[in-house]
């Protein structure tokens, strides 16, 4: 395997305990059928803090994402390969469920995605799937978690109303809401800002920043303004032949990335010399 | 625009053109976007022609004088003859497509027309309440066969929605493609099998297999539940599939990452959000199942009586008519054609309702003007 | 959190003092202990997977049954002196020999059908497609050829004895037959056409138009050849659905054995003789080798169908 000579850059060494990480990534790897998408990716995700995951489209950012509650499992002939281990379980050993995974581990699409049901039934979705039935406690997850969201004002009168009938911005954050009503301890984000307007990605930084603390956020982003923004950690993917497997090329702080990058390429990426 | 046309024609018609021909184009190009204006993607397609024409035009007379105008000579390319052709075929096409109003307006006045001395003949409510049914007689009440219809449709759609909604969910959220390539054709052929080949098949296999269960002869309402579930099933199965094929893959995986199973993404999803498509299958299945005449007819015993029981025979409004039409006349034949116009105003308020369904659906996932920006 | 205070003023009828949140996490916190809330939701997924396999294959077997009975009693019947069974003509009650006759009324019959019908269809298809306006009309047409496709085949055939029949003194005969058959094809043929041409993609339009073609020049030339596979697909499948109706034969076209030359002859077509051979019970194999022989024919028009729309499938994609 040529690709694993590859060596990552980092910026801080990694951790070697696995319980002070949130995620812990050892020597990945990922398959689509003969194709080796990812190869040798190593990296911590601190808890408490906001991981932004760079790099140009095709780069396999989001594929690694998918790893991370294994919503990949949903694509026929996918491989994993090396560890991953979330609070120091590795999350692909026999025994982990994947959907008890996903309980725990949140995601937010690209493309808003609500049901199209109620804006109430789509964040009590979560919580009546782990079995809460009364409903004055729906009623209170449903306003704490559209509050946490920053669209509890704009939808609090509305709650009956359709979830495909606000705007994309409106959709957005009732996804995230949605997400945060079943309390999970790492939000994995594929690009959230990337199809909505200026206001709602404003109201959605705002509000990564004030749940950070409880959650783990990691967001993949095209945005390097957006990276530079919100997140603590910042690590840059990179496919650099079509065909061949994607790598993690550097990884490390935010401020250390983008002020004093380690691989020329990273440089060049965050210069805007290619991508 | 039309001011920027005439000084167009006008150029044309000093220098180059009869000027019968150029307003013959005018009134041409404005037959044009008179019908085109509502689509606005089409208009700038239909417009083509003439608006190239003219813009060349234009640009040419602007380049030279009036009198010296002659590159625009060659740019009237497309023929007066052909321009008529063009509006006449348009018309016939039209006419082509007005011959569905008209089949149905014929069918529907034929009917209504033969079925109209019910009124003074019989009387309505006669028609539509009397039990009694004897050409004997000369008494044509039709309850037994409105109802008898009836009871045949639900016991069909009893036994075969929940078979063709599981196999349509079961062909769009669980099979592979590969099951897929199997089930599909299967389910495509089994529409295709004519329904008197379908109602032999209920003659010399069902109708044995239900004598030996429930006694009596196999003829009647079971028996004919049983095959008109099979008629139904391929036609609910497809559309339910499309409904279901039709909800984005986002929500399913929304749901996936939410930690749902399968079947919780599928139960209080994917069914929800496709169950305007799943009801209209239904209804469409509830037409065909109405409509549906030689298969029940060979099975259901044919006797004009009320329902009584699972395997005692019973008649519907579409086999009475196909036994009794050859001898037919006077009262009797208006009867059956007042039999038709039930079945014909049953399936045209079914198809209605569906309409109806889809309007409800788009008004109320319609987004609020300000749109936001997806 | 300060939203949760909020909860509390707001809820104080609820007795509890734990907030929905908390109430969740606990929830949580038990199911880790336990497992019992995920393995039930596990255990229901795998009964319903279940039953969503034994729906498809109760449906799937139907048809099979279907096959199977019909082919295993059939062939036989058609092999038998073959092919004499498909080239005499029925003899004594009806009770020996072939079914000549009804295969030709059938072929006859629905072959006028469609040409009939196909014209007509594939215009008003052009029209709806290409020509109409988004509007009241084309709406009230859509609206009529859905209504015209859901009428019950024997509303249909009662129109086609009034109208066809009594009111133009058409005989019963192959004409009449064709013209009700016609009626009943008309809206498949044309929905499939209209669906066909709308999935031609607009830049190939484009690109004629561009080059300064009229309307009918692009249609004739260009859409219309795009379109046909599909066109003829549909076409296939309304034959197919023709040659199976029986209500609409059974009341113009007779029911005499008789072999037709001339529009106006009358004569059985295979789905009447069916009928009648499976309701009279008097000749059994003639029934089953005549539905065998309709299967056969609606199959390989099913599979000729999906064989051409599957080869040509690449260039509509493309």
């Amino acid at each position: 395997m040529s690709a694993s000579t590859h060596q990552t850059k980092y910026s801080t060494p990694l951790q070697t305990d696995p319980l002070v990480t949130s995620y812990y990534v050892r020597n990945l790897e990922f398959w689509y059928g003969d194709f080796n998408a990812l190869t040798n990716i190593s990296l911590d995700v601190m808890p408490s803090a906001i991981t932004a995951f760079i790099g140009p489209s095709g780069c396999g950012k989001s594929t690694f994402l998918r790893c991370m509650n294994r919503m990949n499992d949903l694509i026929p002939d996918t491989k994993v390969g090396g560890d991953m281990l979330l609070k120091g379980a590795d999350i692909y050993s026999s025994g982990v469920d994947p959907v008890d995974l996903r309980r725990r581990v949140g995601m937010i699409f690209q493309q808003p995605n609500p049901f199209p049901q109620s804006i109430y039934d789509n964040v009590a979705y979560g919580p009546r799937l782990q079995g809460v039935k009364k409903k004055s406690d729906l009623d209170d997850i449903v306003e704490d978690s559209l509050k946490r969201a920053n669209l509890w004002k704009e939808v609090k009168d509305i709650l009956d109303k359709n979830g495909l009938a606000i705007s994309g911005g409106q959709q957005q954050r009732l996804c995230i809401a949605r997400v945060l009503a079943v309390q999970p301890e790492v939000l994995l984000m594929d690009e959230p800002c990337s199809a909505i307007d200026p206001t709602s990605v404003q109201k959605i930084e705002d509000l990564m920043a004030e749940i950070k603390d409880e959650v783990t956020i990691i967001i993949v982003t095209h945005n390097m303004q957006q990276a530079a923004r919100v997140s603590d950690y910042t690590s840059f993917f990179l496919q650099e032949v079509a065909g061949e497997p994607a790598v993690l090329v550097e990884s490390g702080k935010t401020s250390d990335i983008f002020t004093a990058p380690i691989d020329k390429r990273t440089e060049d990426y965050i210069t805007g010399r290619f991508g | 625009m039309s001011e920027n046309k005439n000084t167009v024609d006008k150029s044309q018609e000093d220098t180059l053109e009869a000027p019968s021909h150029a307003s013959e184009q005018e009134v041409a190009a404005g037959k044009e976007s008179l019908r085109t204006d509502a689509d606005p993607s089409k208009k700038t397609l239909t417009h083509t022609p003439s608006v190239v024409m003219k813009e060349l035009a234009d640009t040419a007379a602007k380049r030279e004088p009036v009198p010296e105008a002659r590159p625009a000579t060659k740019l009237q390319l497309v023929s007066r003859s052909t321009q008529i052709k063009e509006a006449s075929l348009a018309t016939l096409f039209f006419i082509c497509a007005f011959l569905a109003v008209l089949g149905v307006g014929l069918i529907f006045a034929f009917v209504a027309w033969r079925a109209f001395p019910l009124l003074s003949e019989i009387g309505l409510w006669n028609f539509l309440t009397g039990t009694q049914w004897s050409v004997a007689d000369n008494t044509f009440g039709a309850l037994p066969f409105i109802l008898g219809s009836f009871v045949v449709v639900g016991g069909s759609l009893i036994l075969g929605v929940p078979l063709a909604v599981l196999t349509a969910v079961f062909m769009s959220e669980v099979a592979s493609p590969r099951a897929n390539a199997i089930i599909r054709p299967a389910i495509e052929l089994l529409a295709g099998v004519p329904s008197v080949v379908v109602g032999f098949f209920g003659v010399v296999v069902v109708v044995p297999i239900v004598s030996a269960l429930v006694g009596g002869a196999g003829f009647g309402p079971l028996t004919a539940w049983i095959v008109l579930s099979i008629m139904i099933m391929p036609t609910i199965t497809t559309l339910s599939e499309d409904a279901l094929n039709s909800i984005p893959m986002g929500i399913r995986e929304a749901s996936y990452a939410m930690g749902a199973t399968k079947w919780q993404t599928i139960w209080k999803v994917v069914i929800p959000a496709a169950r305007i498509g799943i009801i209209d299958a239904t209804i469409l299945g509830m037409g065909r199942a109405i409509g549906e005449t030689m298969a029940v007819l060979m099975v259901v015993g044919n006797a004009p009586q009320l329902f009584a029981g699972i395997s005692a025979p019973i008649s519907t409004m579409t086999s009475q008519i196909v036994l009794e039409m050859g001898y037919s006349s006077g009262d009797h034949r208006t009867a059956l054609f007042g039999l038709a116009a039930i079945l014909f105003l049953i399936s045209m308020s079914l198809v209605l309702t569906v309409r109806l369904l889809a309007r409800e659906q788009t008004k109320k996932t319609k987004k609020p003007k300000k749109g936001g920006g997806a | 959190m300060s939203t949760k205070t909020n909860k509390n003023t707001q809820n104080a009828n609820a007795e509890q003092r734990k907030t929905g949140m908390q109430v969740l996490k606990e929830m949580k916190e038990q199911h880790r202990e336990s497992g019992s809330g995920l393995g039930r939701a596990h255990l229901n997924n795998r009964i319903a997977m279940g039953v969503l396999w034994g729906a498809t294959v109760i449906t799937i077997g139907l048809l099979a049954v279907i096959l199977i009975y019909v082919g295993y009693h059939g062939l036989g019947v058609v092999l038998q002196d073959f092919p004499r069974f498909i080239f005499t003509w029925p003899e004594g009650v009806n009770a020996e020999g072939g079914i000549w006759p009804t295969i030709v009324a059938t072929l006859y019959s629905t072959g006028l059908a469609m040409a009939i019908s196909t014209p007509i269809a594939v215009l008003a298809a052009v029209y709806l497609a290409e020509y109409a306006k988004q509007g009241r009309i084309v709406k009230t047409i859509r609206f009529a050829a859905d209504s015209l496709a859901s009428v019950p085949s024997i509303v249909m055939g009662l129109f086609g004895l009034a109208f066809f029949v009594e009111t133009l003194n058409i005989p019963l005969s192959m004409l009449a037959a064709s013209l009700g058959l016609s009626l009943l094809m008309l809206p498949i043929t044309m929905r499939a056409t209209e669906e066909a041409i709308r999935a031609v993609p607009r830049y190939i339009r484009w690109g004629s138009y561009g080059m300064g073609a009229t309307k009918w020049q692009t249609v004739s030339r260009v859409v219309l050849p795009t379109a046909t596979p599909r066109i003829i697909t549909g076409l296939i499948l309304s034959l197919a659905r023709a040659i199976g109706e029986t209500a609409v034969v059974f009341l113009t076209m007779g029911i005499a054995i008789n072999l037709p030359i001339i529009p106006t002859d009358s004569g059985r077509s295979m789905s009447v003789h069916l009928y009648l051979m499976a309701v009279e019970g008097i000749n059994l194999p003639s029934a089953y080798g005549t539905a065998f022989l309709l299967l056969l024919i609606i199959l390989a028009l099913n599979l000729s169908a999906r064989y051409i729309s599957k080869r040509y499938s690449r260039i509509d994609n493309a």
